[in-house]
């Protein structure tokens, strides 16, 4: 599935002549004039060299910032005007997040982190968010790790417990920013894996930024920014080679 | 509202030390305040018993207050006349019988009439005034606790000695004379007796005990040449709270002034006002202080706990949700420290209610702290110290809430 096939289909989030200036002393423009939709089922890259934008712009796509002109849609429902508390919903049930540093409760089980986005929202309860919970941990290989805590893991398997946590209340959008950025290179490859995996399944659509072009070039559909510009975004047919949705 | 609960919870057990640390800086409030609350309420109820025991719960004089209204005011509305003293009527209560009998009627309690006046001791060429009140003893001994007082002989001995005194052991050794002893008493009206002291009493109270005698009610008329006339009614009432609506009524009732004993004590009533304020305000600030130890602790929780933070609004977590977990994790101090606080305020009033004084002098040779258990301290206390837990979380919890998750994230990267 890629992104040629989805022309008419409503993206699941679309970026409309985005830009984001940092108000300093001397303003920093972190991304300008992004027009960039992502529909379901993508499994996109962003790549471009440090401190070209990628990451500001996934903050952008995930609502975590707001952009200083231009408008994010998250399913053809702008955002510009909402407040903060809707657009936490927004996070909370729309979207999943992974981050370099995996950014785990250290205090919580990797079953506790996985349930805090359940537990929040509310769509899986009860036994029914904890069969959920070891669904995901058993799926991502961390069936034997469950009532450990994340300093008990290797940082491959702290990344893997993430990918489950974003994936709890079944967002169908997972936002990743350098997934892999901080692994080596036999995790990286497990957890891309894993990326590969959910991509597409169920029309889920995965955004991953990163600057490795080995992984990127597996991908899908390659955005590149230079100096917080698109200046290329590219799709690739020949690589589709994860399951379809059945 | 459990996650929350969970969360708040592993950031304050991260802490540990330091929360054991405010919690017992709230404990130590709480129960301090909770002992001296308890201590100073029981110290006032017991000065108050002591006081209400010790005087007359009305006392009805032969003043009047306001002076009795001009002829002409009640016959013109535009009449006022100004400058009017009210009546001193030297005849006493008029018809004291009569008025007795009216106020048995409705007024629970019991009565004693008396005569009040001044007179001059002589006792072997020293001369000292004293205050004298003419009473019948048993009707007295009804409205006043004065035989609890008595050293040596007995109140009750004046009414087999028509012309006995019962004075204070102090005016007594000013004079030199003994139980026993005869001494005589000019009133001001010129005319002088012959009193034999029958009793003597020790009240603590050193104006009383050097200058206050009581003589039979008849010695006293003759003495101050007004047969048959009475000034003051006393009244023990069966219950002390009802004073002042029964004084009032007395007054209407009767023209004359009748003083409840809360009107009678307002000064030192009004001082325990100010006492309860001082002490208020001490707890205020001891739990203020406490309040300063949640801050401290909150904010130094939101600033470890940065990340966290961060990662909970990436999920999307609301900002007052985020701002309640740090609200609950200083309310949760709060309550513990309450608790505990609650426990040793109330083993504090426990022990100090154990001590034991020797007073000198006293008619009780060993006496105890009195400590009032009145659940309103504990309420109070617990109230105050929640909301200054509360306070003290709430702005180091605002501030975590207001963090920019993507400045964190940024930061960690």
């Amino acid at each position: 599935m890629t992104a040629a096939a989805n022309n008419g289909r409503q993206p699941v989030i679309e970026a409309r002549n985005v830009t984001r200036i940092l108000p300093e002393t001397v303003p920093v423009t972190l991304v300008k004039d992004i027009d960039l939709a992502i529909f379901p089922g993508d499994f996109m890259a962003i790549t471009g060299p440090s401190g070209s934008g990628k990451s500001s712009l996934l903050y952008l796509l995930g609502l975590l910032d707001l952009p200083t002109a231009g408008e994010v849609l998250i399913n053809g429902r702008p955002t510009h005007d909402m407040d903060e508390t809707e657009r936490a919903a927004i996070r909370l049930g729309t979207l999943g997040f992974v981050f370099q540093f995996h950014f785990l409760l250290e205090e919580f089980t990797l079953l506790g982190n996985t349930m805090v986005p359940m537990r929040h929202l509310g769509r899986f309860k009860g036994a029914a968010m904890r069969e959920r919970a070891e669904y995901l941990l058993d799926a991502l290989g961390l069936a034997d790790h469950m009532h450990k805590t994340p300093d008990q893991l290797s940082g491959g398997q702290r990344q893997r417990v993430a990918v489950a946590r974003a994936l709890a209340n079944d967002p169908p959008v997972l936002l990743a920013d350098e997934p892999t950025g901080s692994l080596d290179s036999k995790s990286s490859e497990q957890v891309f894996q894993i990326l590969t995996d959910i991509a597409g399944r169920d029309g889920r659509a995965v955004v991953a930024v990163t600057h490795d072009l080995d992984m990127a070039e597996r991908m899908d559909r390659r955005v590149r920014l230079i100096d917080g510009r698109i200046v290329a975004d590219t799709v690739q047919t020949a690589n589709t080679q994860m399951a379809e949705p059945a | 509202m459990t996650l929350l609960f969970d969360i708040a919870w592993t950031h304050i057990r991260g802490r540990l030390r330091q929360t054991v640390v405010s919690i017992t800086g709230v404990m130590l409030g709480v129960g301090f305040s909770i002992a001296m609350a308890g201590l100073m309420q029981g110290s006032q109820d017991d000065f108050v018993a002591t006081l209400i025991d010790a005087l007359p719960h009305v006392l009805i004089t032969d003043e009047v207050r306001e002076p009795p209204r001009q002829p002409a005011t009640r016959i013109y509305d535009a009449v006022a006349i100004s400058g009017l003293q009210p009546r001193d009527d030297r005849r006493g209560i008029l018809n004291p019988t009569a008025v007795t009998a009216g106020l048995r009627v409705w007024v629970p309690g019991t009565f004693s009439a008396s005569l009040s006046g001044q007179g001059v001791i002589g006792y072997s060429g020293k001369e000292r005034g004293i205050a004298l009140t003419g009473i019948d003893p048993k009707a007295e001994l009804a409205v006043s606790a004065i035989e609890d007082d008595i050293r040596q002989g007995s109140f009750a001995a004046l009414t087999a000695t028509a012309n006995g005194i019962v004075i204070g052991d102090t005016l007594a050794d000013n004079l030199g004379a003994k139980f026993g002893d005869t001494f005589s008493i000019t009133s001001a009206s010129g005319v002088r007796r012959q009193f034999k002291i029958v009793g003597l009493f020790h009240t603590g109270i050193s104006a009383s005990d050097n200058g206050v005698g009581f003589v039979n009610l008849k010695s006293a008329q003759i003495l101050f040449e007004r047969p048959n006339a009475i000034n003051q009614i006393k009244i023990h009432l069966e219950e002390v709270n009802t004073a002042d609506i029964v004084a009032a009524r007395i007054e209407a009732e009767t023209g004359y002034k009748a003083v409840a004993w809360e009107e009678a004590n307002e000064g030192l009533l009004e001082a325990f006002k100010i006492r309860n304020t001082i002490m208020y305000t001490v707890v205020g600030a001891i739990l203020l202080v406490a309040g300063f130890g949640i801050f401290n602790i909150v904010s130094t929780i939101v600033h470890e706990k940065a990340r966290d933070i961060a990662i909970l609004k990436s999920l999307g977590f609301r900002q007052h949700i985020v701002m309640q977990i740090f609200v609950l994790e200083g309310l949760s101090i709060g309550v513990l420290g309450s608790l505990a606080g609650s426990a040793l305020g109330f083993s504090l009033c426990r022990l100090l209610s154990a001590i034991k004084f020797e007073i000198k002098g006293g008619p009780a040779e060993i006496t105890h702290l009195p400590i009032a258990y009145e659940p309103a301290h504990y309420a109070i206390a617990i109230a105050f110290a929640l909301a200054s837990a509360g306070i003290a979380a709430f702005m180091p919890a605002r501030a975590a809430a207001r963090l920019n998750p993507v400045d964190i994230i940024r930061g960690a990267t």
